[in-house]
């Protein structure tokens, strides 16, 4: 059963359309990706799925209701972690929980009982009575993320769930949502880092210009849309243009960024004995799997973090 | 009351819903830990009552109002209560609006529950009231221990106030959505500071020139004066029918403007 259904979904701000038609479907326990840069139009598809952005045009069904009309009783059963965490910075973790389960008219000792569970959830017991403003931004996320799941929603909705933390936060809170997939919550996450899309989803769709460009697994897109391996040369600045005709027959594609070229290729050491065989000397080397960050740019001719 | 009141008026109950209360019982919760906040909004127009009540009293002794010769304190007094009602819910719809609007978004987060935006718009318009009355309320009491009511038609003077704060509070709400920054609230203080001084808060209104009498007739703090020192005078008029009638239709066209501003930032 699906539990958020997108048909030619359009978002316009007055001239600039930021959603472009749309389809996607998600699926009750699933892990769903909106893969893409900044601008692609994945918070604005968020919005418009967590019922607060009227659709400009097309239909879209959330828990199989409409949010043009059902939208107060459709966000009573979603979580929202927006990308600002936008939280009551003068009142602690659990006053912000209380006051969150409260807008959820859910009565007060329920919320203490679940804010208890949740803070423990996300490692923020010891300092539960702490102003939130003291709080560290993995701290925040967190908390927010602890603030989503008051109302034991059936969908939670995560926009750039890890932007600006450091990675050590990041794993943190990468590693509780692992959790809450495998308990099976329904988790929708948008990201422009590929390696947490290829962690987190079960499935999902790459955004660019407000359009879906391909949708699947993370490794059926490797698969489908990039070669095993990717064998990456720098040879200093200025020297990428020729050498890219000169190993242009080595691989299945060669890019050309501005620091480096990509040779997508079977076997990379193999290929890279070929170019040090054709008295090519790069000045670094570097043999690694194809990530949805090919992908990307196979599909799009750009990379997704500029 | 007065917002119910004027609730009941709107269509089916389309506006808002029992969830707006939510959002009292969230300032309520913010304000639990600076309730001193609260009470420095009491003193301000209390400490004006006092000085100038105090003060001015003996210099200018008696003043004519509708015929009728009072201390130069009871003619301030009911001027100094409008003002506090419009300063109170004014300062609520303006500042803190603002700062939940685009410093905190507050909203936005209260935006992903169940609450939709006219729950907010009324819950923070039924907040700026009841902190507003609460102010209105205590000063009544000042004024009568003071011995600045005239008449036991006094206690109308409430209902003005709230009145008047409802006036403000929406028309000071949908005014701040169009803010862009903190330099812009100089414009609120340039709307409120000349309305404060002149709209007969201190002296007649007769004692103006014609036109400019005119002007001040047609300030929304002007009919708020106006009514509150006729209550307390009991000295009614037809007139006053149509101040009430003024800060009815202010307070609805705020409340309407509003929810459309609301609904046009925080569903965007």
């Amino acid at each position: 059963m699906s539990l958020v259904a997108a048909r030619g979904l359009v978002k316009r701000f007055g001239d600039f359309t930021a959603v472009d038609g749309i389809d996607f479907e998600i699926y009750r326990g699933e892990s769903f990706g909106f893969l893409g840069p900044n601008g692609a139009g994945k918070t604005s598809t968020m919005k418009m799925v967590s019922c607060i952005s009227p659709p400009t045009a097309g239909t879209l069904t959330v828990l199989g209701q409409d949010p043009k009309t059902k939208g107060p009783q459709i966000r009573a059963r979603l979580g929202l972690v927006p990308q600002e965490d936008s939280l009551e910075l003068e009142l602690s973790a659990m006053d912000n929980l209380i006051m969150y389960g409260r807008y959820f008219d859910l009565p007060r000792a329920e919320i203490k009982r679940r804010a208890t569970e949740l803070l423990e959830f996300t490692q923020l017991s010891e300092r539960a009575n702490e102003k939130a403003d003291n709080f560290s931004g993995g701290m925040k996320r967190r908390l927010t993320i602890a603030r989503s799941l008051i109302s034991d929603p059936d969908l939670l909705i995560l926009d750039e769930p890890t932007t600006g933390l450091d990675p050590q936060a990041r794993h943190l809170v990468w590693e509780r949502l692992y959790r809450l997939k495998s308990e099976g919550v329904t988790l929708v996450i948008t990201t422009h880092y590929m390696d947490e899309a290829e962690q987190l989803c079960d499935r999902l769709v790459v955004m660019d210009r407000g359009k879906i460009v391909a949708e699947g697994a993370p490794q059926a897109l490797i698969q489908q849309h990039s070669t095993r391996e990717v064998l990456e040369l720098r040879f200093g600045m200025n020297g990428h243009s020729p050498r890219a005709d000169a190993v242009a027959d080595l691989a299945d594609r060669v890019e050309e960024l501005p620091d480096r070229l990509l040779l997508y290729v079977g076997d990379g050491d193999e290929a890279l004995a070929a170019v040090h065989a054709r008295g090519l000397a790069p000045q670094s080397a570097l043999v690694r799997r194809s990530t949805l960050e090919d992908v990307f740019l196979r599909l799009t001719g750009r990379t997704l973090v500029d | 009351m007065a917002l119910a009141a004027t609730l009941r008026v709107f269509p089916a109950g389309a506006f808002g819903s029992r969830r707006a209360v939510h959002m009292l019982e969230r300032n309520a919760l913010i304000y639990r830990k600076g309730w001193y906040f609260l009470v420095s909004g009491f003193f301000e127009p209390f400490f004006y009552l006092l000085s100038l009540g105090i003060g001015l009293n003996h210099l200018i002794g008696t003043v004519h109002v509708a015929h009728t010769a009072v201390t130069y304190a009871a003619f301030v007094a009911p001027g100094m209560l409008a003002t506090s009602a419009m300063n109170g819910s004014m300062l609520d719809a303006t500042f803190n609006t603002f700062f939940r609007l685009r410093v905190d978004h507050t909203y936005d987060s209260v935006m992903a529950t169940p609450l939709s935006v006219e729950d907010i718009a009324l819950g923070e318009l039924s907040w700026c009231l009841t902190r507003g009355s609460l102010y209105s309320v205590s000063f009544l009491v000042c004024m009568w221990a003071l011995g600045d009511t005239q008449s036991a038609w006094a206690i109308l003077c409430l209902p003005i106030a709230i009145l008047t704060s409802l006036a403000f509070a929406s028309a000071g709400m949908a005014a701040c959505t169009f803010l862009r920054s903190w330099q812009d609230f100089d414009l609120v203080m340039l709307a409120l500071l000349p309305m404060f001084l002149f709209s007969a808060t201190f002296f007649p209104i007769d004692q103006y020139p014609g036109w400019l009498q005119l002007v001040v007739r047609a300030t929304p703090l002007y009919q708020g004066v106006a009514l509150a020192r006729g209550c307390n005078l009991g000295v009614f008029n037809w007139a006053m029918a149509g101040h009430v009638g003024y800060l009815v239709v202010m307070s609805f066209a705020g409340i309407v403007m509003t929810s459309r501003r609301f609904r046009k930032l925080l569903t965007p």
